[in-house]
């Protein structure tokens, strides 16, 4: 006779509190599949932990992000944001959709090169940009968007030396009225700080001022926020005209828009309250068309959005390593999935589903990560189905910051591994081993021996 | 040990101690473990029958088992003659 499916004996208090008012529906489907590729599979040949790419979910959502900016404003480019995700794999694929590169740093600018992205298809922001970068990104006529007054100063310096005219844009920072306001960035819009910078370039005649750029803040919840600073890039491109008659060729709005993830400490999911891509265009959209730009020499819109085009399409397998509880009787279930690798735990209420059937029978528990560190908690409170040692759990939305914020940190980092759109898998990174950890070490003569 | 004589546990499941006014949900497999217990049964008992039944390990089913006697303990559920039961 075949053996009837084993669930441990729970035991669950009803507890008949007052229902919260945002109470939520606890049904919870398992995700044995994505993109059509068993999970387990997956495990069983790349391990545990996980991270896996949809190619399918980026292509889709790049899709539909460029469809709700394109049928609002006539001239529309995206550059993707490196800092987000620079596994070459994941940047191809959004190259290969028709984005530009987005890069903070000598690094990032390097890895754009060796992509094969042309010069003068990467915009490089940051506020750390060396000589030695500034002058590579002038000779390949990159698009450099100038953070401060020091940064102004050392490529006026390297126009003379290089004897070439750099393309420029300012970074404005600027009241959109939102908290916290994001002042750390370029030049104040409000106090004159932008105006004095876009004189200095105007008056020097060393640079060619192409853009006006902002970076308003990140998970915006507001997309008003964006029809404000839109407004307001505007205002300043009209008086360059006016004061100048020089024309910019584009706005950058920079990135920030929200992912479908639920920050801590807000009552709502993510999937109810952040906005869509299409609340985004339509602020930024109308502040544009609204501006007084004529309407043959309208600026091309640039967007460098990164966290809502490709968190959705990341997950992270783990694993259950133990079920125990604390003094209190408080149920905790121990996964291999560690802050180490999923460091936007900090701030998100991660979705969790099992990655086998289960019955309805659930129980609240606190999951941890593998790590011998108090902090390291995957989700404080969570409602899951009674999971056995050796289920698999699936983390969801975690395609954003993860694979380049991630530490090696007690253990190695795992593979990552891509679905494409014919559900293939792929490798895109390989596990670390002890061998690259200990490589970059290097050990005195004198510490070698020791009894 | 044994299991408080007033406990009522339905078919389904539904667990009401009328002493503290609390309930509970006990899963199927709870439900034949609080049975078991009932009819007296000592873990060596209730391990092979449950052993025969569901597809897992001695290891994991004793592991389990104690953590749910804890559980009923924990919440006045059991009379605990033989504390080290």
């Amino acid at each position: 006779m075949e053996k009837l499916r084993y669930e441990r004996p729970t035991l669950k208090k009803l507890e008949a509190g007052m229902p919260g008012k945002f109470g939520m529906p606890t049904s919870l489907q398992p995700t044995t599949h994505i993109d059509g590729v068993a999970v387990k599979e997956l495990i069983d040949e790349y391990g545990s932990p996980l991270f896996v790419l949809s190619e399918q979910t980026i292509r889709s959502t790049f899709r539909k992000a460029q469809r709700a900016f394109s049928t609002r404003y006539p001239k529309v480019q995206f550059a993707w944001s490196y800092k987000t995700n620079y596994l070459s794999a994941i940047c191809n694929v959004f190259h290969q959709e028709g984005s530009w590169a987005e890069v903070v740093s000598g690094f990032e600018y390097d890895k754009a090169i060796q992509h094969g992205v042309a010069g003068e298809k990467i915009i490089f922001n940051g506020p750390d940009k060396t000589e030695k970068d500034l002058a590579k990104a002038m000779q390949n006529n990159s698009l450099i968007h100038i953070d401060h007054l020091d940064e102004l100063y050392t490529i006026i310096e390297l126009t003379d030396k290089l004897n070439v005219k750099p393309k420029v844009a300012i970074r404005v920072n600027m009241d959109t009225g939102i908290q916290p306001m994001w002042d750390r960035f370029g030049f104040n819009f409000e106090n004159g700080q932008a105006w004095d910078a876009l004189n200095k370039i105007m008056h020097t005649n060393k640079m060619d001022l192409v853009g006006l750029h902002t970076h308003i803040g990140t998970f915006m919840l507001s997309a008003n926020a964006y029809g404000v600073a839109a407004g307001k890039l505007a205002e300043l491109a009209i008086g360059l005209k006016q004061k100048f008659n020089h024309e910019i060729k584009y706005i950058d709005m920079g990135g920030g828009f929200a992912s479908k993830n639920t920050l801590k400490g807000v009552l709502l999911p993510g999937y109810d309250i952040s906005p869509t891509f299409d609340d985004y265009a339509e602020a930024i959209s109308t502040a544009l068309l609204n501006a007084n730009f004529q309407q043959d020499h309208l600026p091309l819109l640039i967007l460098e959005t990164g966290r809502a085009l490709i968190d959705e399409a990341g997950s992270l397998l783990g694993t259950v390593i133990s079920n125990k509880r604390l003094s209190q009787g408080k149920r905790t279930t121990i996964v291999d999935v560690g802050v180490n690798l999923l460091f936007t735990s900090f701030w998100y209420e991660h979705k969790v589903t099992p990655a086998q059937p289960f019955s309805q029978y659930s129980e609240e528990t606190t999951v941890y990560g593998p790590l011998c560190m108090n902090i390291d908690v995957l989700r404080e409170n969570i409602n899951l189905p009674l999971l056995n040692k050796g289920d698999h759990i699936v983390v969801h939305h975690v395609g954003a910051y993860n694979m380049t914020q991630w530490m090696q940190f007690i253990t190695l980092r795992p593979k990552v591994v891509i679905i494409d759109m014919e559900g293939k898998t792929h490798v895109i990174r390989e596990n670390e081993t002890q061998e690259s950890i200990t490589s970059f070490e290097r050990m005195p003569e004198y510490l070698r021996k020791f009894d | 040990m044994n299991i408080k004589k007033n406990i009522a546990l339905s078919d389904s499941g539904y667990l009401f101690n009328p002493s503290s006014g609390e309930s509970f949900v006990v899963n199927p497999i709870g439900i034949e473990i609080i049975d078991l217990i009932k009819q007296g049964k000592s873990f060596g008992d209730i391990s092979k029958n449950l052993l025969q039944k569901y597809n897992t390990d001695e290891a994991t089913l004793e592991k389990d088992y104690f953590d749910f006697l804890n559980m009923l303990r924990i919440n006045q559920l059991i009379n605990d003659e033989e504390k080290n039961n």
